[in-house]
C-alpha cells in the first residue's frame, strides 16, 4: 500500500483523495481550516444550471465516508524532507511518509480594495460576487439602507486582465458567474435593472452561451462593453460610475444602487511559500507551473509532487472535479513506476 | 448628433489603402500602443472627455486604421493629466502617444525646428 | 635655437584658451536678458562679488561640495584643481624671488627648472624646492586616483561614470600626461644638474644610473610644453571648460541671475558648461534601477552642449529633483530640462476652447481634489469627512467637472497650453469668494502656489490645513500604536519644501519611524507625470525598490501625502499604503 499526502481539503483535494483511496492507497489530507469544502462553502448556486452548492458539498462529504482517509484538520505543512523515492511531510509534531504528494491548495479571491477607484469598502453598497453569494444565502438582497436596489451594475474583470494588479490572465469563470448572479437577482427582484459591464464575455463552456442569451432574452439584463473606471457616491446616497460604452464610442455615466465587482481568482498568497517548501516551480502569476499544458496539467516540476484544482489555474467546479480525477490517475501511474 | 459621417462615400475601411506612416511612427517610440484591448477605461476616466466630446481610445483606434482627418482638432483637447495611463489595464502610455502625435503633426506641418534652438 | 622656442606650444595654447574663454563669457553676458544685465552691473560692485570669490575658491579649487558627497572624489578633484593652482602660484613666487622682481618672462615660472639649472641660493630656495616637489606629488596623487576611477569607478562608491566623446579623450589624455611628464622633466633635469631638492635629486640620480639623461632633457621639456598646449586648446571643447565656467556661474548666480523656464537665453549655456561631469547626478538617480542609463542630468547637459538632445532622453526623467539636490555645482538641472522641454514642444498645438467656467458656489474654503484623487476615492472621502468634522463652509470645486490644474502640461513643457487651464480655474476660485484653497495633491499644490495669481487666497496643502485644524483644537486625533514610515512626495518635499507639517501631523496619530533616505534625500515613487517615456514595468521597478527599502524599517504602513504616490506604491501590494488624510480621518473624533 502506498502513502499519499494531499495538501488542501477543498473539493479538489477531497476528490483526488477519494479517487486515490479507491485504488487502495493510504491517503492523508492536511487542511488548514477546521472543515472540508474550501471556498465552495461560501457559494450559493452554481452556474450554469443553478445547482445548489450544498449538493456538491454533500456529494464530497458522502463520498469521503466510503474510504478510510486520514484527516488532519487545522494543520499546515512545516517541513518537507526527501525520503528515498518519497518524502516526509512534517505538520505540528506528526511526520507523514508520502510516496506521492498532491498540492490542492486552491485560490484566493482578488482583494477588491486593491482597485481603490472602484470604491470597495469605501462606499456603501459596493460588493464582490462573494458578498452577493452570502446575500443569496441569507435571502436579503436589499442595499445597506434596507431598500430594494433599483439598478445594479455588475463589473467584470476586477483584478483580472489588469496590469495594475499584476494579474495579466483572465480568471475565466467570473463572466459566467456574473451572468448567473444577474439572472438570480433578476428572478428575485424582477423590477431591478441589471447591467453587466464587460470587456469580453468569456462564455467558454457548455451551456454558458445559452445562459448569456437567456439573461438577455428572459431577464432583460443589459450588457455594456466598457471597463468601469471610477465609482463615486452621489449626494442622494446612490452610486455613480464612469465607463465608456465602447460600442457606441461615448463615455457613459450611470447612477446605481448597488455594484457587484467580479473579483478574479488569484493564486493564494501563500502558494509561493508552499511551492518553495516542496521545491516546485510557480508561474509569474503565482499559480503552480504544470510540466505540460496539454499532457500533464497536474504534474509539477519535481518528481512525485502533483497538483489538483485551482492552484494550477482558475477553473470552475466542474473542471476542478475533472482535474482532480485526472491528477489521481497520473498519481496512480506514477506510483506503479516506483 | 454627429455620427462622424462627412461624405456620402462608403465608410468602409480599406485596409490596403490607408496611410500607415503615423501609426508606424507612434509604434516606433511607444510600442505599448500595440497592446490596447479597447476596454474604454481611458476614455471613461479622461479629464478632457469629462468636459467635451473627446475619446482618446477612439483616437488611437482611428490612427491604427489610418484615419487621421479629424486627428489634429481632436488631439488638441487632451490636458495631459495622466489619468488614462493610471487606469489602463494594459499599461499603455497614452500621454506619450498624445505627445508623439502632436510632435508628428508639427513635424509634418514643417513647424518643428529639428535642431535645438539654442545657439 | 631649440631652447628659445620650445615653450611656444604652451604659449599658443594659453593665448588661445584665454581668447576663447573670454569670448564665451562675453557672448553669454551679451545674451542675457536686459534685466539680468542690470543685475550683473549692480552686483559687480557689491559684497556679492567678494562672496563669489570666496565661493570660487571653495568650490572651484577645494571642491567642498563634492567632498560632502564623496570624500575620495572630492580629494581627487581638490588635489588636481587646488594642487595645480598652488603650483602656479608658488611657482610664480619662487620665480619672483629668483629674479628679485615681479617682472620676468611669463614662461620662466612655468618651466622654472628648465631655465634655472646652475647652482643658486636666492632667499627660500630650499623651501621652494621642497614645496614645489611636494605639491607635484599632491597633484600626481589626484591623477592616479583619476586613472583609477576611469577603470574602476566602484572604488569610489560610484555605480557609474560618464561616457566620453572623442574631443574629451584628447583633453583627458593631455591632462593625464601633464603631471607625469612634468615629473619626468624635473627629475631628469635634477639627475643631470642637481637643481632640485634632495628628493628629486635622488630620484634623478636613480634614473641617471640607468643611462645618460642629457639627450632626454630637451624632448621631455618640449613634450611638457606640447601637452600643456594641447590641453589648453582642447579645454574649451571638452568638459574641462567647466573649470572657468563654474567660476563664471558662481558670480552670475550671486549677482542674482537665474534661469527662467520660459526665457531661453545664454544663461542656459553658462550652466551647461559648468557641469564637470562628475557623475554624482547619475548615482543619485533612481532611473538606474530600471536600467535607464542615458537620460540623467549629466547626459542632458552634455547633449545640449553637443546639440544632439533627443526627446527620448529629455522626457525620460521624473523631474524628481534628486540629482539637483546632489549636484555639487548647484546646476538648476530641473529648470534646465523644463526649459528644453518648452523649447522642443513650442510648436505643439492645443486648444481648450471648450473650457467654460462652470457654476461656482460662495464658500470660505475651496477644495480642489485634482484629477488623480478621483482615482483614490478613499483620500477624497477622508478629506470630505475632515472638512465636515471641522464644520467648514466649503465648496468641492471639482466634484463633478473641472479642468486639470495645469501642472502635468507644464511638466511636459506646455506652459502656454497650461495657462488656459490656469485662467479658467483662477476665475472659478476667485468667483467663489473663498479665502483658502485646499488641495491634497502636491502636483496641484505646486502650480496653485507658484503659477496661479490668486490674490487674497491662501493655497494650502492638506498636510498644512489639517495640522492647523488639530492645533486649533478643531479635530481630536486619537493616537494609535501603529508604526509608519512617511514618504515625502517629490513635488511636496524637494518641490515645495514641505517636510515638517506632514510629520508633525502624523505624530499626533501614530509613531513615525525615521528613515535614512527621507526629506531632501527621499526616494521618488516612480509614478511621476514628468516622465512621459518610462514604461509601466519600469515604474513598477522603482516603486518596488522603494517599497523594499521601506520594508526594512518594518512599519505597519507607509504614509504619503500624494494620490499619485499612493497609487503607485499601492500597486506593489507589499505593505499597506495610506494618505495622511486617511490616517487622520480614521483617527478623528468631533471636538464638541
Ligand atoms: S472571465 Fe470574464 S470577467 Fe473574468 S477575467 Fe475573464 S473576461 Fe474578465
Ligand atoms: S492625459 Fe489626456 S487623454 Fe489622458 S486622461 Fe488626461 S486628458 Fe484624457
Ligand atoms: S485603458 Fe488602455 S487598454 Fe483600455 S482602451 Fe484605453 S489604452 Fe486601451
Ligand atoms: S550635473 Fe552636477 S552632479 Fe551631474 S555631472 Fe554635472 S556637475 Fe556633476
Ligand atoms: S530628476 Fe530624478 S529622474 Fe530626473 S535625472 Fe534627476 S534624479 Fe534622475
Amino acid at each position: 500500500m502506498k502513502n499519499i499526502v494531499i495538501i488542501g481539503g477543498g473539493i479538489a483535494g477531497v476528490e483526488t483523495a477519494c479517487a486515490l483511496a479507491e485504488g487502495g492507497n493510504h491517503v492523508t489530507i492536511i487542511e488548514r481550516d477546521d472543515k472540508l469544502g474550501g471556498k465552495l462553502n461560501q457559494w450559493y448556486c452554481l452556474f450554469p444550471d443553478f445547482k445548489k452548492s450544498t449538493q456538491v458539498l454533500d456529494y464530497i462529504k458522502n463520498r469521503i465516508k466510503n474510504f478510510d482517509i486520514e484527516l488532519k484538520l487545522k494543520s499546515t505543512v512545516e517541513k518537507v524532507e526527501p525520503n528515498g523515492d518519497g518524502y516526509f511531510i512534517h505538520t505540528g509534531n506528526v511526520r507523514y511518509a508520502a510516496d506521492a504528494v498532491v498540492l490542492a491548495v486552491g485560490y484566493d479571491l482578488f482583494d477588491a480594495t486593491r482597485k481603490e477607484e472602484l470604491g470597495y469598502k469605501i462606499y456603501d453598497n459596493v460588493f464582490t460576487q462573494a458578498d452577493i453569494e452570502a446575500k443569496f444565502r441569507s435571502g436579503d438582497l436589499n442595499t445597506t439602507f434596507g431598500k430594494a436596489p433599483e439598478r445594479i451594475a455588475i463589473v467584470h474583470c476586477v483584478g483580472s486582465r489588469d496590469e495594475k494588479c499584476h494579474n495579466m490572465y483572465c480568471s475565466k469563470v467570473c463572466c459566467v458567474t456574473g451572468v448567473k448572479q444577474a439572472i438570480e437577482i433578476a428572478k428575485f427582484l424582477p423590477k431591478t435593472e441589471i447591467f453587466c459591464f464587460y470587456m469580453d464575455l468569456r462564455m467558454y463552456d457548455k451551456h454558458f452561451e445559452e445562459l448569456y442569451r437567456s439573461a438577455q432574452e428572459h431577464h432583460n439584463i443589459q450588457f455594456i462593453r466598457g471597463r468601469v473606471s471610477e465609482v463615486s457616491a452621489t449626494p442622494d446616497q446612490r452610486l455613480s460610475i464612469k465607463t465608456e460604452d465602447t460600442l457606441s464610442g461615448r463615455p457613459m455615466k450611470m447612477k446605481l444602487d448597488m455594484i457587484i465587482l467580479l473579483a478574479g481568482m488569484e493564486a493564494k498568497k501563500n502558494t509561493r511559500q508552499v511551492a518553495r517548501l516542496f521545491d516546485v516551480e510557480t508561474e509569474e502569476s503565482g499559480f503552480l507551473r504544470s510540466q505540460d499544458f496539454h499532457l500533464g496539467a497536474g504534474i509539477l516540476s519535481r518528481k512525485g509532487i502533483f497538483a489538483a484544482g485551482a492552484c494550477i489555474s482558475p477553473m470552475s467546479i466542474k473542471e476542478t472535479i475533472e482535474n482532480a480525477r485526472s491528477t489521481a490517475m497520473q498519481v496512480n501511474q506514477y506510483l506503479k513506476t516506483l | 448628433m454627429d455620427f462622424g459621417y462627412t461624405t456620402l462615400e462608403t465608410r468602409s475601411i480599406d485596409y490596403d489603402k490607408f496611410d500607415r506612416k503615423l501609426i508606424e511612427y507612434l509604434l516606433q517610440y511607444e510600442p505599448s500602443l500595440l497592446v490596447c484591448m479597447a476596454c474604454g477605461g481611458c476614455t471613461a476616466t479622461c479629464s478632457a472627455g469629462n468636459l467635451v466630446d473627446f475619446n482618446i481610445r477612439r483616437i488611437q483606434l482611428m490612427v491604427k486604421r489610418g484615419e487621421t482627418d479629424t486627428l489634429k482638432a481632436e488631439i488638441d483637447k487632451c490636458m495631459l493629466c495622466g489619468k488614462c495611463m493610471l487606469i489602463c489595464p494594459r499599461g499603455v502610455n497614452l500621454r506619450n502617444v498624445v505627445m508623439l502625435i502632436k510632435k508628428k503633426l508639427s513635424i509634418d506641418s514643417g513647424q518643428l525646428a529639428t535642431k535645438n534652438n539654442i545657439k | 635655437m631649440f631652447s628659445d622656442y620650445f615653450y611656444y606650444p604652451f604659449l599658443i595654447g594659453t593665448i588661445f584658451l584665454f581668447v576663447v574663454v573670454i569670448g564665451r563669457f562675453v557672448k553669454w553676458f551679451m545674451g542675457l536678458s536686459k534685466i539680468d544685465k542690470i543685475r550683473v552691473r549692480i552686483g559687480l560692485f557689491s559684497m556679492k562679488t567678494l562672496q563669489s570669490v570666496w565661493e570660487s575658491v571653495r568650490e572651484g579649487l577645494l571642491h567642498h561640495n563634492i567632498f560632502k558627497t564623496n570624500k575620495m572624489l572630492g580629494y581627487m578633484h581638490m588635489s588636481l584643481a587646488f594642487g595645480w593652482f598652488l603650483l602656479i602660484v608658488v611657482g610664480h613666487i619662487e620665480t619672483s624671488c629668483y629674479h628679485g622682481s615681479m617682472f620676468f618672462p611669463f614662461q620662466h615660472s612655468i618651466f622654472f627648472r628648465y631655465y634655472v639649472t646652475e647652482p643658486t641660493d636666492f632667499p627660500g630656495h630650499a623651501f621652494f624646492n621642497y614645496a614645489m616637489e611636494i605639491l607635484l606629488f599632491f597633484v600626481l596623487s589626484g591623477v592616479m586616483l583619476a586613472y583609477f576611477k576611469r577603470f574602476r569607478s566602484k572604488t569610489f562608491g560610484m555605480k557609474r561614470t560618464t561616457r566620453m566623446r572623442y574631443g574629451d579623450r584628447i583633453g583627458l589624455t593631455a591632462l593625464w600626461l601633464i603631471f607625469p611628464v612634468r615629473f619626468l622633466c624635473e627629475t631628469f633635469t635634477a639627475g643631470v644638474y642637481h637643481n632640485g631638492s634632495p628628493i628629486f635629486n635622488g630620484i634623478g640620480d636613480a634614473f641617471a644610473s640607468v643611462g645618460d639623461l642629457n639627450p632626454w632633457l630637451n624632448p621631455l621639456w618640449l613634450t611638457y610644453s606640447v601637452v600643456l598646449g594641447v590641453f589648453f586648446v582642447a579645454m574649451p571643447f571638452t568638459r574641462y571648460m567647466h573649470i572657468p565656467a563654474e567660476i563664471n556661474l558662481i558670480f552670475l548666480r550671486n549677482w542674482g541671475v537665474t534661469l527662467k523656464e520660459r526665457r531661453v537665453n545664454t544663461f542656459t549655456l553658462a550652466e551647461v558648461y559648468s557641469c564637470s561631469r562628475c557623475g554624482i547626478c547619475i548615482d543619485a538617480c533612481q532611473l538606474n534601477l530600471a536600467g535607464i542609463k542615458n537620460s540623467q542630468s549629466v547626459y542632458v547637459l552634455k547633449n545640449i552642449r553637443n546639440k544632439n538632445l533627443t526627446d527620448e532622453v529629455l522626457f525620460n526623467c521624473l523631474l524628481c529633483g534628486k540629482c539637483q539636490e546632489a549636484c555639487p555645482v548647484g546646476i538648476d538641472v530641473n529648470k534646465l530640462r523644463i526649459t528644453q522641454r518648452i523649447e522642443t514642444t513650442k510648436q505643439y498645438n492645443s486648444s481648450y476652447d471648450y473650457l467654460k467656467t462652470g457654476k461656482t458656489r460662495q464658500a470660505d474654503i475651496v477644495y480642489f481634489a485634482g484629477c488623480m484623487t478621483h482615482l483614490t476615492p478613499s483620500i477624497k472621502q477622508s478629506m470630505l469627512k475632515i472638512l465636515d468634522h471641522a464644520g467648514e463652509n466649503y465648496w468641492f470645486m471639482d466634484e463633478n467637472k473641472a479642468p486639470c490644474c495645469g501642472r502635468p502640461l507644464m511638466l511636459a513643457g506646455q506652459y502656454d497650453a497650461a495657462q488656459k487651464l490656469i485662467d479658467t480655474n483662477t476665475k472659478m476660485i476667485l468667483e467663489s469668494g473663498a479665502k483658502r484653497l485646499l488641495v491634497n495633491c502636491p502636483i496641484c499644490y505646486k502650480v496653485f502656489k507658484e503659477d496661479y495669481q490668486l490674490p487674497g487666497v491662501e493655497v494650502l496643502h492638506h498636510s498644512e490645513y489639517i495640522l492647523d485644524l488639530v492645533k486649533q483644537g478643531r479635530l481630536d486625533v486619537n493616537p494609535s500604536d501603529l508604526r509608519a514610515v512617511y514618504h515625502d512626495p517629490c513635488e511636496l518635499g524637494r518641490g515645495s519644501h514641505i517636510y515638517e507639517q506632514p510629520r508633525e501631523l502624523l505624530n499626533t496619530a501614530l509613531t513615525l519611524v525615521p528613515m535614512a533616505r527621507e526629506r531632501e534625500k527621499a526616494l521618488c515613487c516612480g509614478g511621476s507625470l514628468a516622465n512621459t517615456k518610462i514604461s509601466m514595468a519600469e515604474r513598477d521597478v522603482l516603486a518596488g525598490k522603494a517599497m523594499e527599502e521601506f520594508a526594512t524599517y518594518a512599519p505597519d504602513l507607509v504614509v504619503t501625502s500624494c494620490p499619485l504616490c499612493k497609487k503607485t506604491f499601492a500597486k506593489v501590494d507589499s505593505l499597506p499604503v495610506k494618505d495622511l488624510a486617511e490616517v487622520v480621518a480614521g483617527a478623528v473624533e468631533r471636538k464638541v
